[in-house]
């Protein structure tokens, strides 16, 4: 686990060594909602409310919150599928924000995303193969084929799967799938929302491992997004704690987990339980005590 | 989980509150659960773990008599205080029972409660169904009192309002208010935080506990995480393919586990012990779909330990009154859990 | 990657792997078998017919069903029997033109609105809405008023009247399918609106397109009947269930099995095509499948 400095500069100044994967600086973002009353318009939802990171090139990095902190409006900004009322984003230094879809073609080169649900992230109607293809196809790449077949292996299934559909799968083979098509366009950041909430106990620890695995030999940039602390700690060198739209905590996984500053990130880790915990007598009313 | 009496099933002990003696389901000839016994005292908590596929759930509501249309069940599940087994009894007898003797909490909250009335008359209608209560006001001031025990703020307030009003994690406790009205001798269940969040599921889990010990309820609590069953029961049972691989008090069966499987799955779910690559230690391949397992032992397909003697059904060896695991080739006892160096630092953070 | 490949070469031999048989639903046969007869009357009628449906013989009016007339004679002495073989192709052909008019311009009406942004969405199904409010009757009867009474003209109006319902139910699915995270998986893919359109939306609304094209044949064979009865359908001398019905009203009281045969021929045909679009969403859509 590399050292890293408290607070990493938002955006590197001119000539200051490489450029962050992901920079992004003071994001908010604003849904109006439909009005329910002829007198009020209703008061809108902030779902991000100044959000400011920067994830070096090869970092793991973690966000962590509960649902409704913003997370997953994050994701989206950051895939360049939402945009933030303000602030900005870069990726590989390029600012994203106001982009149009055709200036966007460098994001969805170098960004792709891993899905929780391993159904419904794959169309149920198309065979595994050309599910693995699409990022191939859009961007009109050649030897599809053979590009499958070497994915398939990367991801530990057998190169006949290309023939057959999601649902003959199960959720753990399916989640295999789903990073075989984000590995397929060669991204060097990949960003996975909650991929190993949906999975068997007996077959996280595989997905894990996997992810691991490729994230080490392809050196990609990982943002991994989990509502589960102990995941987090597993997977990622830095993390960032959400809560309310807003990140409340960062810092090396470490240093937040074993030493948490905000009130929100310590009632978090006391109210996870372990098996550890559990056996050393923490009972119910503990986990809900702070 | 205890040895079949030789008296067969009638005869359940003074202080057993559900007697479940081989219990199966089956959908068109697929076997997805299969001789599954087990017994629960008064107060008891008692855990059943399993992945998808295990049949966990499906003996939850075969117990409730809640099977889906199309699956069957056999055996026998006696309740105390029910003159009548509850495998086959038909929907009329059944009513009286669920949400009296037994009651039950869903995974989604949602769901099991009526979007269209206030949630004061769905826990009032439970005391009256029952006849619990006397008279319509008696039973809106105790289903007041129930949304209290459960920590809703306002109670008065609550009672009045409608469930989509509420959070996921406060629908979760209304719907606990209705299971617990009636002091049920049982309560189940399914899965009941797996839709929450951490922080809430904490606070829903320290309710239930405290709920069931109030009123001295045993509890049957179904999930697929470790962690929950260890923080919250006394006992646990393992199931895998429609089977109970291994059962035994928490302490014993998550600290030297016997079977292979429940070994694997205490190694796989400890994300704090990684090997010098640092990689997790993984239960090879994946769970089969429900009832195409294999033959012999279920687990079989997957295990390092595997022999071609496998391939016969393993004998439940019973290791105490309530604790025994079917396995041809069990981990020594006395054992740490896992492969992987002990789990117990689990607890560091 | 080795290392991942190898521990995970069991996790590909797994049993979900193989593919499960649909079993073949009740109401799948049926249909079938019932769609299956009327398309082979209609196409029999091409062929062979006991008589000449057309052909006017005093001669044998109102003849009883015999082995000559199977289904006896009408007041003109025509054959009924072959009248209803006749009868079928108008049938069909009325089902096919209103359905395909509706659904051709219908779904893709609804996609567009389904993925055009909200505000664009909502101004087509306004209009849309305008469109529903329509009586799908008058609408046929204008056209026949304006381009002369014709079973095409009849089926256009009835196809056209159609639209809304099928771009409504379209733009309902489509609505669904963009929030599904393949789409959005897609979209971080770099494809295009046109491409999600084709390889993600309309295959994952089909089973909505089966079903409604199945209640839109229905209601336009029975439309036929009405616009028919009410003599802005099918023009004599064509055969036409719709047309044999109106014409066997004043006979009631003497033969009512006028009306009795190609009324039971129009509500086998009706059923027959809900029967089927049922069992045809049953059996394509993999999520049913997923539930057993």
């Amino acid at each position: 686990m590399a050292e890293q400095p408290t607070s990493t500069p938002l955006a590197p100044g001119p000539g200051t060594g490489p450029v962050d994967a992901i920079s992004v600086r003071d994001v908010t973002r604003v849904y109006r909602r439909p009005r329910t009353s002829l007198r009020h318009a209703s008061p809108p939802v902030h779902a991000l409310r100044g959000v400011s990171f920067a994830i070096p090139q090869g970092q793991r990095f973690g966000i962590v919150g509960e649902s409704g902190c913003g997370k997953s409006t994050l994701l989206r900004i950051l895939a360049g599928l939402d945009r933030p009322t303000g602030g900005s984003v870069a990726i590989d230094g390029r600012d994203i924000t106001g982009l149009r879809e055709r200036q966007l073609k460098f994001v969805r080169e170098r960004l792709q995303l891993v899905f929780q649900d391993p159904m419904s992230s794959l169309d149920p109607r198309m065979r595994v193969g050309d599910i693995v293809a699409e990022p191939l196809a859009a961007q009109r790449q050649g030897n599809r084929r053979e590009r499958v077949a070497e994915l398939l292996e990367a991801v530990g299934l057998r190169a006949d799967a290309a023939d057959r559909y999601p649902h003959q799968f199960s959720g753990g083979q399916r989640q295999r799938i789903s990073i075989a098509r984000a590995l397929a366009p060669r991204p060097k950041i990949i960003v996975a929302d909650e991929p190993v909430s949906a999975l068997d106990v007996s077959v996280r620890a595989q997905v894990l491992n996997l992810i691991a695995d490729l994230v080490d030999e392809l050196s990609l940039t990982l943002v991994f997004v989990s509502h589960d602390l102990s995941v987090v700690r597993h997977v990622c060198d830095r993390v960032a704690v959400m809560h309310a739209g807003q990140i409340v905590e960062t810092g090396s996984t470490e240093q937040v987990y074993e030493d948490p500053q905000h009130s929100y990130t310590r009632r978090l880790i006391a109210a996870v339980p372990t098996l550890g915990k559990a056996l050393s007598g923490v009972s119910a009313a503990d986990l809900n005590r702070e | 989980m205890t040895p079949v009496p030789e008296t067969g099933p009638a005869a359940a002990a003074p202080d057993d509150v559900l007697a479940v003696r081989n219990l199966g389901v089956t959908v068109g000839g697929r076997k997805l659960v299969e001789d599954v016994d087990f017994t629960i005292r008064a107060g008891e908590r008692v855990g059943l773990i399993g992945e998808s596929g295990s049949g966990k759930s499906l003996t939850a509501l075969s117990v409730m008599g809640l099977l889906p249309e199309g699956l069957r069940a056999s055996g026998s599940v006696r309740l105390a205080g029910v003159d009548h087994d509850l495998v086959g009894a038909d929907e009329a007898r059944m009513s009286r029972v669920r949400g009296k003797e037994i009651a039950m909490v869903f995974q989604e909250p949602m769901t099991a409660l009526n979007p269209t009335m206030r949630v004061g008359r769905q826990i009032a209608e439970v005391l009256l169904i029952h006849r619990t209560r006397p008279d319509r006001a008696s039973a809106r001031a105790a289903a007041v009192e129930l949304l209290a025990q459960v920590g809703l703020p306002d109670p008065e307030a609550a009672a009045h309002a409608y469930p989509h009003q509420f959070s996921g994690g406060q629908r979760q406790r209304v719907v606990l208010a209705i299971a617990l009205a009636n002091d049920p001798a049982l309560l189940v269940c399914d899965e009941p935080t797996t839709a929450l969040d951490v922080t809430v599921q904490a606070r829903v889990l320290d309710l239930v506990v405290r709920g069931v010990q109030e009123r001295r309820s045993a509890m049957l609590f179904i999930t697929h995480d470790l962690a929950v069953v260890a923080t919250v029961c006394e006992r646990v049972m393992v199931m895998y393919g429609g089977r109970l691989v291994e059962s035994g008090p928490v302490q014993e069966v998550f600290t030297r586990p016997r079977h292979r499987y429940t070994q694997g799955l205490i190694g796989a779910s400890d994300l704090t012990v990684v090997d010098d690559r640092g990689r997790l230690a993984t239960i090879p391949g994946s769970v089969p779909a429900a009832g195409r397992f294999p033959a012999g032992c279920v687990f079989r397909n997957r295990c390092e330990h595997a022999t071609d003697g496998c391939a016969t059904r393993p004998d439940w060896v019973p290791t105490g009154p309530d604790s025994g695991y079917a396995c041809f080739h069990p981990a020594p006892d006395g054992a740490p859990g896992t492969g992987t160096p002990t789990n117990q630092e689990a607890g560091r953070g | 990657m080795s290392a991942a490949a190898t521990e995970t070469a069991v996790a590909s031999a797994g049993p979900a792997g193989r593919r499960r048989r649909r079993p073949v639903t009740g109401s799948l046969l049926v249909g079938g078998l019932i769609v299956a007869i009327v398309i082979g009357m209609a196409l029999l009628s091409f062929v062979w017919t006991p008589h000449d449906p057309t052909l006017v013989n005093p001669a044998v009016r109102l003849q009883e069903p015999s082995a000559e007339y199977w289904f006896g004679t009408d007041k003109f002495g025509r054959d009924v029997f072959s009248q209803v073989l006749m009868g079928s192709r108008t049938t069909l052909f009325v089902g096919f033109v209103a359905v395909g008019v509706a659904a051709l311009v219908g779904v893709p009406l609804g996609i567009v609105a389904g993925m055009a942004p909200r505000w664009c969405g909502e101004l087509l199904m306004r209009g849309n809405d305008l469109l529903l409010a329509f009586p799908a009757l008058l609408l046929a009867i204008m056209f026949a008023a304006v381009y002369g009474a014709g079973t095409l003209v009849a089926m256009v109006a009835i196809g056209i009247a159609s639209i809304p319902h099928f771009a409504r139910l379209i733009r309902g699915g489509t609505l669904q399918v963009m929030e599904t995270e393949y789409v959005i998986a897609a979209r971080a893919a770099g494809r295009g609106p046109f491409a999600i359109a084709v390889r993600h939306v309309l295959p994952n609304v089909s089973s909505l397109v089966i079903v409604q094209a199945s209640v839109g044949f229905a209601i336009a064979v029975l439309a036929e009947a009405a616009l028919s009865f009410l003599g802005f359908g099918t023009p004599p001398p064509t055969p036409s269930w719709g047309r044999m019905l109106q014409e066997s009203q004043e006979l009631l009281s003497i033969a009512p099995r006028l009306a009795v045969f190609p009324g039971v021929a129009i509500a086998l045909a009706v059923l027959g095509f809900n029967l089927l679009g049922d069992g045809l969403r049953d059996r394509f859509d993999p999520k049913l499948e997923d539930r057993r």
